[in-house]
């Protein structure tokens, strides 16, 4: 008994020293923290309970079978982030560069379907150099079986990637299917074929970082949901952000008390929107004093700007806001925007999130690059995600509201609950210039009458009365009451109760 | 008395005296340009008129336009505020031709003292000490230079219609006075429709003291006392007192008395104000005479109880002044600090936009707020860039010094940028507290501006302390989130590192009644708030002594304010301060290879074309905004190598206008 005490002290020994000092060493000059390191930060302290800390792989060949590491290069278990459950499982590049074993999928396996069976979020930190080709197929085998519990979890559990080094070919499959990817800056990257790859194939010449980096990614792909400077720091607002979350599909998100009232009054807000329709204003003002503690955690800051996504809370509760931004390109919807919003959409539907939408668009972006680029199948996402979106869905229409962009925005014919404008809402199929320009076809030259027929279109319908009187809107609200009439609309939707048709699952335009 | 009268202004200067018209029981008519729509001064009036687009030589200088509005609204008086159309003797006899008073003084003594040279003239005849110059118009830069070379260098140009350091350069060299001529001449021509030069002695180490004065249509002239407003930037003022802290007894009689007998001597009606330089010796000099209510009139007020608005008013209407000299006395000591929308870190650049938030200390015995704007208003590019007086007063000097820290403390603006800062670092800096200024003062400590190292936070625990008592909060308050494993729920540990500026401090925070004691160095903090998440301002105390410190939250960094300095403030777990070791330090960007808008503004002129050599100090471009042009210069030798705005274009700040090889 002692022996086998021993024996486990030692063994334990080894596991915690990875790939041995050496390595460690070399992951800490290169800015990273090791394996365990990271784990030590992102859970409460003492509560992590590692799991296969004694597996090894079974690879005989190319010399493996004396090459041996407790735990083959991942380490997994379960803790706690601020007395909450999270299941994680966190790659070590010390040992065979993070390489993906047969034995290592394995452990993330477990992990991943123990995290189904009690309903708790799934928390990856990847840093592996790949699949470990001296497993060969055994290791390809073992991202499937990844895969599969990825798709499997995908809207039971929440899954979050934190990529904290290399990330590339298959491997960018798993995060690619989880529901937040966040990267650090300039040490992580992630791409589907390397450097080298694309410049054997395209003839592009591209670094790493500027073919999968941190800023790639979470500016022109969109692929990131977040980046940040180090390892800490993102390990740090990783646990900050799991406690937005729900555990899973069936339990709604926590409850954090506030000290802020439900009933503050932001004055300020009644000058927010300027009076020049064709001036801009910055929708996070609106967001950020409407929120709880002003506190706002967006997600893709800094990929298609004009649409805002993330979460706060209204009285206590998690909400997911999405909202147009006429900062950026007038705030309208373009691709890129439609597909970051409609994801987000799904998200927070999927996780008994309520939505809060805040409307200022002018339509969809016009041009053949959007056209081309199948703006009509990926703008349907996001009018897809809002329509079968049963959640509580409030709305505030703070200016404009064209089109079928309108209709898009959470609007009451998709089962809006609660539909509210601000005065200065403009509720139109169009801009009173542009509708103008149609209907009085014949008076265009006609600069005078032109004029005289806009402003007769602008008193008509730049207002919300019209979409007030076909009960389109719920209420007209001054600006400083939004966070009030928020608040006691999403507590009157605490328990609300809708289903969509049963079938094996919808189809959404991908 | 005018059952009505129109303000012919904006800002707080309007609002403030509708607040006086309104104590009097007057109706009061405000006017507007489109900027100006919702504006703090249009909300308080009983009735507004508009009056033209944001360009004030479109607006508020339009003398027809405001003569109408009177005419319109019945507005029996016009108070005209300060600048715009306060000294301008043609408005008055606009007025009076309409029968509308002018609550001011009377045209002829407005053209008199609007005139540098005829002023200096009169005053010399009334007995009152002036500086030695040369009284004529210059005709040229040439011109300007042989007077120069006769009174010695060095020499003030002045633009006998300038004011408010427009239209002003001092000159050291035959070089300096020949720009100094056609720049301060150009201001005057743009800024005033009058480019006549004239040319003085410069005094060296000179103070600012002015004697405020009053005077009614039927002789009586009284003094209130001086104030000294020796704190200037670039002859703009930025922090005035009274009593000047410089003065005795003695050369206060014999100022005010020289000051009632140029009023006397022009028959002066209406407040005014009479400025002396004052040099080491307390020699006194005659600077000008501004016929109007001054912007610092309010520290004259606290100290001598009398509002200057009201007495003006009763003056216009024909009374005799309530008050004679003996009623006069010195009460305590007044401050006022001029909150400009400016960034003080870039260069004093103005910064203009909507106030996302704006909270003026709550005005009480000792703080009174003259306030222009509120929050959610807008801070327009269109006028001048000061947006409130922050104005204190104490028993003594040292009071009011500490109510108007305590007061900047809690004065929270954001959305645009503010000079509090620096108007807190003035009031702990030890020539300003000891009384030893002169108008030089802030160029001699400020040389290369103002900087964040300027204002090193004279006892940092402050900050430590209250960092790690908000963060404790925080993080107890996350520990109460519903869904946590039972019987192993979160426990937040007393242990922590404030990492303020990247350096590590260890506390430890045990939470109390009412806040948090933190230990730190084997000294304990007893850190008391009621400060929520999420509010901007800290207000509490530190082991008994009041303290306010504003907070602006990024992700994990809270930046703090205090006392004009700041800090950047996270709270980590030990372990994360053992951790951090192996982060690598990131450089940001090198912008030196760009020359970046510092504000938003319109390219007047580019001096340079892509290919050119400069070399630093030369000048690359002008950029017009708030009614300023600022040369922007290179600041090292340099090749350009493109330049991506043409002149014309309208900038917003870090645009990169041109870049360097």
């Amino acid at each position: 008994m002692q022996e086998i005490i021993e024996q486990l002290e030692e063994k334990r020994k080894a596991a915690a020293m990875g790939g041995g000092q050496a390595r460690i060493d070399k992951q800490h000059a290169r800015g990273k923290l090791t394996a365990r390191e990271r784990i030590d930060l992102l859970l409460d302290e003492d509560s992590f309970e590692e799991w296969d800390t004694f597996v090894e792989h079974r690879c005989t060949d190319f010399g493996m079978a004396d090459k041996k590491v407790p735990g083959d290069g991942v380490v997994t278990g379960y803790g706690t982030v601020n007395g909450r459950v999270v299941f994680v499982f966190s790659q070590d590049f010390t040992v065979f560069g993070g390489s993906l074993s047969e034995a290592h999928a394995e452990k993330i396996c477990k992990v991943m379907d123990q995290a189904m069976k009690v309903g708790a979020p799934i928390i990856g930190l990847n840093d592996s150099g790949g699949a470990r080709i001296q497993e060969g197929v055994a290791s390809l085998g073992g991202y499937a079986e990844v895969f599969q519990r990825n798709v499997l979890a995908s809207g039971v559990v929440p899954q979050i990637s934190l990529i904290m080094g290399p990330c590339a070919g298959g491997a960018v499959y798993s995060p690619a299917m989880t529901d937040f990817i966040f990267m650090v800056k300039d040490s992580s990257y992630m791409f589907v074929t390397g450097p080298d790859v694309v410049k054997t194939v395209t003839h592009e010449e591209v670094t790493a970082e500027e073919l999968g980096g941190a800023t790639t990614h979470s500016t022109i792909s969109g692929v990131c949901d977040r980046s940040y400077d180090n390892d800490v720091d993102a390990l740090m607002m990783l646990r900050r952000f799991i406690n937005y979350l729900p555990p899973n599909n069936r339990e709604n998100p926590p409850f954090r008390p506030t000290p802020d009232s439900a009933s503050r009054k932001e004055m300020s807000l009644d000058t927010l929107v300027p009076g020049n329709p064709n001036l801009p204003y910055d929708m996070k003002e609106l967001i950020f004093k409407v929120a709880d503690d002003n506190e706002f955690w967006e997600l893709q800051p800094e990929h298609a700007q004009n649409i805002i996504i993330g979460f706060t809370r209204m009285d206590g509760h998690t909400v997911g806001v999405v909202a147009n931004q006429p900062l950026v390109l007038a705030g309208c919807l373009d691709i890129k925007s439609s597909i970051k919003a409609g994801r987000f959409v799904r998200f927070c539907d999927a996780f008994n999130i309520p939505i809060l939408t805040f409307v200022d668009v002018p339509g969809f972006m016009p041009g053949t690059s959007q056209e081309y680029g199948g703006i009509i199948k990926h703008g349907a996402k996001l009018l897809f995600a809002y329509a079968e979106a049963t959640v509580p869905k409030v709305t505030v229409i703070t200016r404009k509201a064209y089109g079928g962009a309108y209709d898009v925005m959470s609007s009451k014919h998709l089962r809006g609950d609660v539909n509210l404008a601000w005065p200065s809402a403009e509720i139109a199929v169009m801009g009173p210039k542009g509708a103008v320009e149609i209907i009085f076809r014949s008076d265009i030259g006609d600069e005078k009458k032109i004029a005289e027929r806009t402003e007769e279109y602008r008193r008509k319908f730049a207002n919300p009365f019209i979409a007030g009187s076909r009960g389109y809107i719920d209420d007209v609200i001054a600006p400083h009451e939004t966070r009030k009439r928020v608040c006691r609309s999403l507590a009157m939707l605490k328990d609300k109760q809708l289903d969509n048709p049963w079938r094996k699952h919808d189809n959404i335009p991908l | 008395m005018f059952d009505k009268i129109l303000i012919a202004n904006r800002g707080e200067i309007a609002c403030r005296v509708i607040k006086s018209a309104q104590k009097m029981g007057i109706k009061t008519v405000a006017v507007y340009s489109d900027a100006d729509r919702n504006a703090l001064h249009v909300q308080m009036a009983d009735e507004s008129v508009h009056i033209g687009p944001p360009p004030s030589a479109q607006s508020y200088l339009l003398k027809e336009k405001i003569l109408q509005a009177c005419l319109d609204t019945g507005a029996q008086a016009v108070h005209p505020g300060y600048g715009f159309l306060s000294e301008n003797s043609e408005f008055c006899e606009a007025l009076a031709e309409a029968g509308i008073t002018f609550i001011g003084p009377r045209t002829h003594a407005i053209q008199a003292m609007g005139d540098k040279i005829t002023s200096k003239q009169l005053a010399d005849d009334a007995g009152v000490n002036t500086i030695p110059g040369f009284s004529d118009v210059l005709r040229d830069g040439d011109h300007a230079v042989e007077i120069a070379n006769k009174l010695g260098y060095p020499v003030m140009l002045k633009a006998t219609a300038g004011g408010g350091g427009k239209g002003m350069r001092v000159a050291y060299d035959d070089a300096e006075c020949r720009e100094g001529f056609e720049r301060a001449s150009n201001e005057a021509r743009t800024g005033f429709g009058d480019d006549r030069m004239f040319v003085e002695k410069f005094i060296e180490e000179p103070r600012h003291i002015e004697i405020q004065i009053i005077a009614d249509s039927h002789g009586n002239v009284v003094y209130l006392n001086e104030r000294e407003c020796s704190l200037q930037r670039r002859h703009q003022k930025v922090i005035e007192e009274a009593p000047s802290p410089f003065l005795d007894n003695e050369t206060r009689k014999m100022m005010g008395e020289q000051a009632v007998a140029l009023a006397k001597a022009v028959e002066y009606q209406s407040a005014g104000t009479v400025e002396f330089i004052v040099d080491a010796k307390r020699n006194f000099y005659f600077l000008e005479m501004n016929t109007r209510l001054q912007v610092e009139h309010p520290i004259t007020e606290l100290i001598t109880g009398f509002d200057l608005v009201e007495l003006m008013i009763h003056v216009a209407n024909g009374e005799q002044l309530p008050i004679r000299q003996s009623d006069v006395g010195i009460n305590g000591w007044a401050i006022e600090s001029r909150v400009y929308a400016e960034d003080p870190f870039r260069n004093f650049l103005p910064s203009t936009g909507r106030l996302v938030y704006y909270r003026p200390p709550a005005s009480d015995e000792h703080v009174r707020v003259d306030t222009g704007v509120f929050e959610g208003g807008e801070v327009s590019m269109f006028y001048d860039p000061m947006i409130a007086k922050l104005v204190t007063h104490g028993d003594t000097r040292d009071e009011a010094i500490a109510h108007m820290r305590s007061a900047l403390d809690r004065f929270l603006i954001r959305g645009v940028t503010s000079n509090i800062s620096f108007l807190s670092s003035l009031m702990v800096h030890p020539r300003f507290v000891s009384g030893n200024m002169s108008t030089n003062m802030i160029g001699e400590e400020y040389p290369d501006g103002f900087h964040p190292a300027d204002v090193p936070h004279e006892d940092p625990t402050i900050f430590i302390s209250v960092a790690a008592s908000m963060l404790r909060g925080y993080r107890d308050r996350a520990a109460q989130i519903d869904g946590q494993l039972y019987g192993h729920e979160r426990r937040v540990r007393d242990d922590w590192v404030v990492l303020m500026n990247d350096v590590q401090h260890p506390v430890t925070v045990v939470s109390v009644q009412g806040g948090h004691d933190v230990q730190y160095n084997g000294n304990t903090y007893a850190v008391r708030s009621q400060w929520e998440f999420g509010q901007p301002l800290f207000s509490g105390s530190i082991n008994g002594v009041e303290i306010f410190v504003q907070v602006e939250r990024e992700d994990q960094t809270y930046r703090l304010f205090h006392n004009g300095s700041q800090a950047d403030v996270k709270v980590i777990t030990p372990k994360v301060a053992e951790y951090l070791q192996y982060m690598p330090v990131k450089v940001p960007p090198d912008m030196s290879k760009f020359l970046l808008s510092p504000m938003p503004g319109l390219l007047v002129s580019l001096a340079v074309e892509e290919g050119q050599a400069v070399n630093a100090g030369e000048e690359l471009a002008v950029l017009e905004a708030m009614k300023m042009e600022n040369t922007l210069l290179a600041e090292r030798d340099c090749v350009v190598s493109k330049i991506n705005f043409e002149t014309g274009a309208s900038l917003a700040v870090d645009d990169k206008i041109m870049e360097f090889e």
